[in-house]
């Protein structure tokens, strides 16, 4: 589904390299995991992969479903089926969070070439799918994100993910600042959205997340590479070891 | 000023301004007052402290400038879905035609023409009146030259709760109209009344609007200003609250090469409210002026001023707006906002928020920024699926929303909006 071939990304604004041939293949209804330590390219990776600017691809490629992602709007890419549910979601005040989720998925349906959502059907699936994350009526009706807890913006991101059903969902630290409870209501909602078609790239910094969201594989990114892909069993040995040991086996 | 010895221009035309002949004694004496008051204050130019950011050149020379009367090829109107008594002026003259019955329960409408050939009325004692209490501390030449010269408007006076609201239509059909409309409304203690105001109006328009709200009534009025691009319009709104009274205010501009809105608001009672809220939209040859002056002159009393503009293409915005505490207007809380966004490195936001406090228990704020579209915004809503076009609409509708929320009425507030939307998508890039 998911295919990165020998990735380098800088910045666009300065001399500064962040990815240096990043490559990874994440299949169809497979649940991928990325740890490693703060400033490894994890978040920049995303970015990338989701199209925000201020960063230059200076080599390789990354397609989904065999269409260049790097040729593709945002919008676009959203449309393809890719979702980034963002490590620090952002607020958005004076655009209420229903009315963004429905121009969200209306516009994706439309440019898919598919009929728009009446508003009855669109209330009834969102009431469905908010109340499954515990998002209460009153959050859906304020905007975006502003005045929410840490817990209720990573919230949001699922449920927007849910709503919208992408098929390659790539989850930045969405564990990151939630408590147990909240971070067990998140994994239901991702383990709620598995299925053959669609494909997982979990970002995270601790290996707990991964107790509740079983990965088939594990990748660990340091310094803007994969320096080492494993089973579910590599999460419990950086949550052991630390990263330090990793970094030592490759350098 | 500009003192006649520095403005030979200004000099003759105050010179050649003659008051409309005949009429009952009390406009005559409101006119020839209003007369004497602009001579000692001159016409308005560039040096005076509220006209640094607007040239008034074009709104005081003798003639109107010429602007092309527009075609919608949609042709609606604002509040066309709104049920009204409508009262339609074209070119500044009143159309009995195209109007409705002017009679309705609870309210009392005539018109300035008729009014002014009956020897007493009784707008009388607010005709020039609370035009006249605006003057100071800052002069309003244009207001007073409209109080003196003005011989069409409508003197409406509400006793009751008016179910519909009255909507004044402002229709342009002259290349080269000069307009001045000059309205009094009274509302009794208690009583309630929405005033809804569009239309181009003419090629320029001077119009004022003298409203008492009496105790426990509540006035809304909502505006919108647009359609003809080489319009220019100059407007004044002189309210005077009393105790606990509601004054509600908003004003939409769109197009328009010159609008300037000056609202003095004087918070006359214990506990009174006044709103005034704008929003402005410009794209190319617009420059739009909020100047905005309100008195806290009793104790207890809330306002809130709130003012958006969206400029792109050379649009120029301008808001000067001050909150006067005085003495003894104590538990006073005052809000001003004025924000621009910028749309592109071409436009320019000039604010003047002004705060003079006279009484030590108040709570005041205001603020004023300057931004573009946020990035991280943007990207986030595109990252949803939502077109970049989609979005930044989206975004600039976010970014007017806290002034359209100054609309009470939650149909009228739709109807705006849609418009809005409508004439943002048709002024994309
Ligand atoms: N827009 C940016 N401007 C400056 N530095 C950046 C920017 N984006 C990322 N970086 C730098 O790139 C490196 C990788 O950052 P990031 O991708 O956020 O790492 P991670 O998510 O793994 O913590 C860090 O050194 C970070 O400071
Ligand atoms: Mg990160």
């Amino acid at each position: 589904m998911l295919e990165i071939r020998n990735l380098n990304v800088k910045l666009e604004e300065e001399d500064k390299v962040i990815l240096r041939g990043v490559d990874l293949t994440v299949g169809a209804g497979e649940v991928h995991a990325i740890m490693g330590p703060n400033g490894s390219g994890k978040s920049t990776l995303s970015h990338v992969l989701a199209g925000k600017e201020g960063y230059e691809v200076t080599e390789g490629s990354a397609t989904l479903d065999g269409a260049d992602l790097l040729e593709m709007e945002p919008e676009e890419r959203a449309a393809a089926g890719l979702f980034l549910a963002f490590q620090y979601p952002v607020e958005i005040p004076g655009v209420g969070n229903m009315t963004f989720l429905r121009t969200a998925v209306n516009a994706q349906r439309k440019a898919r070439g598919q009929e728009e959502l009446s508003a009855g059907d669109f209330l009834k699936e969102i009431r469905a799918r908010a109340k499954q994350l515990k998002i209460d009526a009153e959050m859906l009706k304020r905007p975006v994100n502003v005045g929410f807890s840490g817990g209720e913006k990573k919230r949001n991101e699922i449920l927007q993910m849910a709503m919208l059903e992408p098929k390659m969902c790539i989850l930045d630290e969405t564990d990151s600042g939630l408590d147990v409870d909240a971070m067990k209501l998140v994994a239901e909602g991702v383990n709620a959205l598995r299925s053959p078609g669609r494909a997982f790239l979990v970002i995270t910094h601790y290996q707990r997340l991964l107790n509740h969201i079983r990965p088939d594989v594990v990748h660990i990114m340091a310094d803007g590479r994969i320096i080492k892909s494993g089973g579910a069993e590599l999460a419990l040995e950086v949550e052991n070891n630390g990263y330090g040991s990793l970094l030592g086996e490759v350098a | 000023m500009v003192r006649p010895q520095e403005n030979a221009a200004g000099a003759d035309r105050l010179e050649s301004l003659r008051l409309p002949e005949g009429g009952g004694e009390w406009i005559g004496a409101a006119r020839r007052t209003a007369l004497a008051r602009l001579q000692a204050q001159g016409l308005p130019g560039r040096r005076d402290e509220y006209w640094r950011f607007t040239d008034p050149a074009s709104l005081t020379a003798a003639e109107a400038p010429p602007a092309a009367v527009f075609v919608d090829p949609d042709d609606t109107r604002p509040f066309d879905s709104i049920e009204r008594l409508r009262i339609v002026f074209r070119d500044g003259v009143f159309d009995p035609a195209a109007s409705d019955d002017l009679a309705g329960d609870g309210i009392e409408i005539s018109l300035l023409s008729d009014a002014a050939a009956a020897d007493i009325h009784w707008a009388k004692d607010l005709y020039g009146v609370l035009e006249g209490r605006g003057q100071s501390p800052v002069p309003r030449p244009l207001a007073a030259l409209n109080t003196a010269l003005a011989r069409e408007g409508v003197l409406i006076r509400v006793s009751g709760r008016v179910g519909r609201p009255v909507s004044l239509i402002y229709l342009h059909e002259r290349e080269t109209s000069d307009a001045l409309l000059h309205h009094v409304i009274r509302l009794e203690p208690g009583a309630e009344l929405t005033l809804l105001e569009n239309g181009p109006a003419a090629a320029r328009l001077n119009k004022v609007m003298e409203v008492e709200v009496a105790d426990g009534a509540r006035f809304h009025h909502v505006r919108t200003q647009g359609r003809d691009h080489e319009r220019r319009a100059h407007t004044h709104i002189f309210a005077r609250l009393g105790t606990e009274s509601r004054f509600k205010s908003f004003t939409l501009t769109v197009n328009g090469v010159l609008t300037r809105n000056e609202a003095v608001i004087e918070l006359a009672g214990e506990g009174a409210s006044a709103h005034v809220a704008g929003a402005a939209v410009g794209d190319g040859r617009f420059h739009q002026d909020d100047t905005v002056f309100v008195t806290h002159a009793a104790p207890n009393c809330e306002s809130r001023q709130v003012f958006k503009k969206v400029l792109r293409n050379g649009a120029v915005g301008v808001f000067q707006g001050k909150i006067l505490v005085k003495e003894g207007a104590q538990k006073t809380d005052g809000y001003q906002i004025s924000q621009s966004l910028m749309l592109d490195d071409d436009s320019q936001f000039f604010a003047k928020p002004e705060l003079e406090i006279y009484a030590d228990d108040v709570a005041c704020s205001h603020g004023s920024t300057t931004g573009a579209i946020d990035p991280e915004a943007l990207f986030y809503l595109r990252a949803r699926g939502i077109a970049r076009a989609d979005a930044e609409d989206l975004l600039v509708l976010a970014f007017l929303s806290e002034a359209i929320e100054e609309i009470e009425a939650e149909e009228i507030a739709a109807e705006l909006l849609s418009r809005l939307e409508a004439w943002l998508r048709r002024h994309r890039r």
